[in-house]
């Protein structure tokens, strides 16, 4: 299973690299992993998904948990979270095939962000669920490129992650 | 105050209670070293090489409880304490290591000597530093001391750029530290204190199992007053040894893959596992689907990602086990497991070790059962392997912080420098490294210092020509091709040791020689009745190193033993094999 894990963290340098260097060093799976600055800069944000059963991500919780420059760590599960990933999708577009994608890439609410003679760039965020289903249609036509975000996420409600490590 | 980064730090090691250090120099230190020359109140403990200084520094730790520092310089300096600081960190030794950085304007760009320090130790320490900035130094510094040594303790790294060692700021060290995200719990949960209690009261077949956290948190006292209260046996880990004596009736020894038959049957057989300060290593418990089946696990660890990790807790309590263990204290009872602790108790007598060894040389149990005579209050250090498990076995161990060992990295050459270090911190202890001739000649050279120190650290080489667990190994699980294990001097084992304490063994290096060609003592042990006279020889020696040279039998094997991958009531012992 898929797992959503939140964390907030010490803005310093290196700290990003000891939250995948946990994963690496100790064999958990990294699917992706996103990092930012929050309303305070003195924290960033560490959004990453794994997975693992049960027992693998509770000591990952753990591990991440006992890293000195860790604030917070949050398991968000999908029903409980706000989560996005963007996609940035280059596809070639023949001329036979330019309305086409348009119209596709509208119904889908993704943005042309470039055009040249024989291809669109087009960003797209939502859901992964979304943005892979989107990448399913463009692939009937030529996906020359795509650079993918990895997952943001926010717990649902009014509650907030600002605080003491709990 | 108006002061450089070097002057600040030598500050901060006074303002933490720090006299004694371990270091070595080079290019990206020598500001460091130029202010220490004006301190004389911090001494500096000259290694001959980095790991030594490492090592040295956590022997010390280990041995005074207190936190030990060392001191290298940037690229081969940094890079040559990595094996000491994986060591100290498996273990939970509280270390601040500083080291020096090439000038900020050079890094990144391959400088001499310059390695990416913060990289390399973050596998292998609690936390780590690069300090980009003069102004953050103080602060720092507070920080890793106190890291270092509250929680689990373990390595901090502090890497410092050659120019904010110049750099003059006016500041103070600071007095308080504030780290949000690190707040370690030592006050266990009041409602699983009171449910461990209960479930200890009411086992049928409960055990102790004792880790090096009891001696991490100072637990010795208390757990004494609860092993008293109780009545109930005591197994511990290898790291657990000398929190109780060896000979006391409840303490069946160690678990594990060269556990004792009586705490190896113990743990297969209890109904209920209090255990506090173990990490549950593979080396203990050998298979886990075979470890502690019909047993409840209580489990007490100032680490959360210890509990669970390996073996399913019934009853977890984070906390620490000093602290933990004054409030379960008052809620046991005497054990009405009257029963179990008989057998187990009658299991111990039926199963003495067995010091006997196949061929004609020394036995090791015998020697180190000697040792322990002459030295009963010794610090008792040992390198990695046989030597290891012969000292955890037949030494008495008897009393918190008197046993030095690398347990979870299992580390070759650790033995002997941080024997130096413990000796160092207590001048009036004898300290003893028990080695063998593979593992010594992994950090020999720091006899050096020993003999510049006037340290009188005894080196007792149980020597056998081999690398002898890995010969042991290929003798029971690769049919005898002993690959690239026989240290003699032809590479090749030309059967038992045929001389007296006067001629060299067919062996380099000859112990006894090179011991003195550093201005040591030297000594060679061939017959039973020498071993007394040379430990008592090398007790009267108080300023220099001793070398003792034993000629041990050199098929001797660890017994009992469990295989690899097998269930702890898997051994096998001498007389099977």
């Amino acid at each position: 299973m898929r797992h959503i894990i939140s964390l907030l963290v010490e803005n310093k340098p290196g700290v990003v690299s000891r939250v995948s260097g946990l994963f690496s060093g100790r064999g958990y799976s990294l699917e992706s992993i996103t990092y930012g600055e929050t309303m305070d800069p003195s924290l960033c944000r560490v959004t990453l998904t794994s997975t693992g059963d049960e027992t693998a991500i509770e000591q990952i919780l753990k591990q991440l948990h006992r890293l000195i420059d860790t604030i917070k760590v949050q398991n968000l599960t999908d029903h409980k979270a706000i989560t996005r990933e963007l996609a940035i999708v280059k596809v070639r577009a023949d001329k036979g095939y330019r309305a086409e994608i348009i119209k596709m890439a509208e119904t889908y609410k993704a943005t042309v962000l470039d055009v040249s003679t024989d291809s669109f760039v087009m960003e797209i965020t939502g859901s992964t669920r979304k943005i892979e289903d989107f990448i399913e249609v463009m692939s009937e036509y030529t996906i020359l490129d795509i650079a993918r975000s990895g997952l943001v996420a926010l717990e649902k409600g009014s509650k907030t992650t600002k605080g003491k490590k709990s | 105050m108006e002061r450089t980064g070097s002057q600040l730090i030598v500050e901060a090691l006074k303002k933490e209670g720090v006299d004694l250090i371990f270091g070595y120099p080079g290019g990206a230190v020598i500001p460091i070293f130029d202010v220490l020359y004006d301190h004389p109140e911090v001494e500096l403990v000259l290694n001959r090489h980095e790991q030594g200084s490492v090592h040295a520094a956590d022997g010390y730790a280990r041995a005074t409880g207190k936190v030990g520092v060392c001191l290298a310089t940037s690229g081969p300096g940094a890079t040559n304490t990595i094996t000491g600081l994986a060591t100290a960190n498996f273990d939970s030794i509280p270390i601040v290591c500083i080291t020096g950085q090439v000038p900020r304007n050079m890094i990144g760009n391959d400088a001499f000597q310059e390695a990416d320090t913060q990289g390399l130790t973050r596998p292998v320490s609690k936390h780590n530093y690069l300090v980009t900035r003069r102004a953050d130094l103080g602060r720092v510094l507070k920080e890793a001391f106190y890291i270092a040594q509250t929680g689990r303790p373990g390595p901090v790294i502090v890497d410092i750029p050659k120019d904010v060692l110049n750099t003059i700021l006016d500041d103070e060290y600071p007095e308080e530290v504030s780290l949000r995200g690190y707040n370690p719990v030592y006050k266990g949960h009041s409602r699983q204190i009171h449910k461990a209690a209960e479930a200890l009261n009411n086992a049928q077949k409960p055990l102790f199992y004792i880790g090096g956290g009891m001696h991490l948190s100072g637990a010795q006292d208390i757990f004494r007053q609860i092993v008293d209260k109780t009545g109930i046996p005591v197994t511990s880990s290898l790291m657990g040894l000398g929190i109780l004596e060896q000979e006391d009736p409840n303490f069946l020894g160690m678990i594990g893959m060269h556990g004792t038959v009586a705490a190896n049957q113990a743990i297969t057989d209890c109904d209920l596992l209090f255990s506090i300060g173990v990490r549950f290593d593979d080396r203990a418990t050998g298979d886990l689907n075979r470890f502690a089946t019909h047993a409840d696990i209580i489990h007490i660890d100032i680490d959360p990602t210890t509990i669970s990790r390996n073996v399913a807790v019934k009853i977890p309590i984070v906390g620490d086990a000093r602290t933990v263990l004054e409030e379960v204290a008052p809620l046991l009872e005497e054990s009405k497991a009257h029963d179990w602790i008989d057998e187990i108790k009658t299991r111990k007598k039926l199963n003495p070790l067995d010091e006997s060894v196949p061929g004609p040389g020394l036995s090791p149990g015998h020697i180190i059962r000697q040792i322990g005579h002459v030295f009963p209050q010794g610090i008792i250090c040992t390198e990695v392997g046989q030597n290891q498990m012969w000292t955890a076995l037949f030494y008495p161990f008897n009393r918190t912080r008197s046993w030095l060992t690398s347990g979870g990295l299992g580390t070759m050459g650790y033995g002997f420098p941080a024997a130096l270090g413990a000796q160092a911190g207590l001048p009036d202890k004898r300290v003893i490294d028990i080695a063998g001739d593979g593992s010594i000649q992994m950090n020999i050279q720091e006899l050096a210092t020993c003999v510049d120190q006037k340290l009188p650290v005894i080196i007792a080489i149980l020597n056998n020509g081999y690398l002898g667990m890995v010969r042991q190994w290929q003798e029971l699980f690769h049919k005898k091709r002993y690959s690239h294990t026989c240290l003699t001097a032809a590479g090749q084992d030309n059967g038992p040791w045929n001389t007296d304490a006067q001629t060299p063994p067919p062996y380099h290096p000859d112990f006894v020689m090179l011991a003195k060609a550093y201005g040591a003592e030297g000594i060679r042990v061939t017959k039973e009745e020498e071993i007394i006279p040379a430990l008592e020889k090398a007790k009267s020696i108080t300023d220099r190193p001793i070398v003792i040279d034993f000629l041990i039998d050199k098929e001797a094997n660890v017994w009992p033993m469990v295989p690899p991958g097998a269930g702890l009531d898997q051994y096998i012992t001498g007389q099977e094999a």
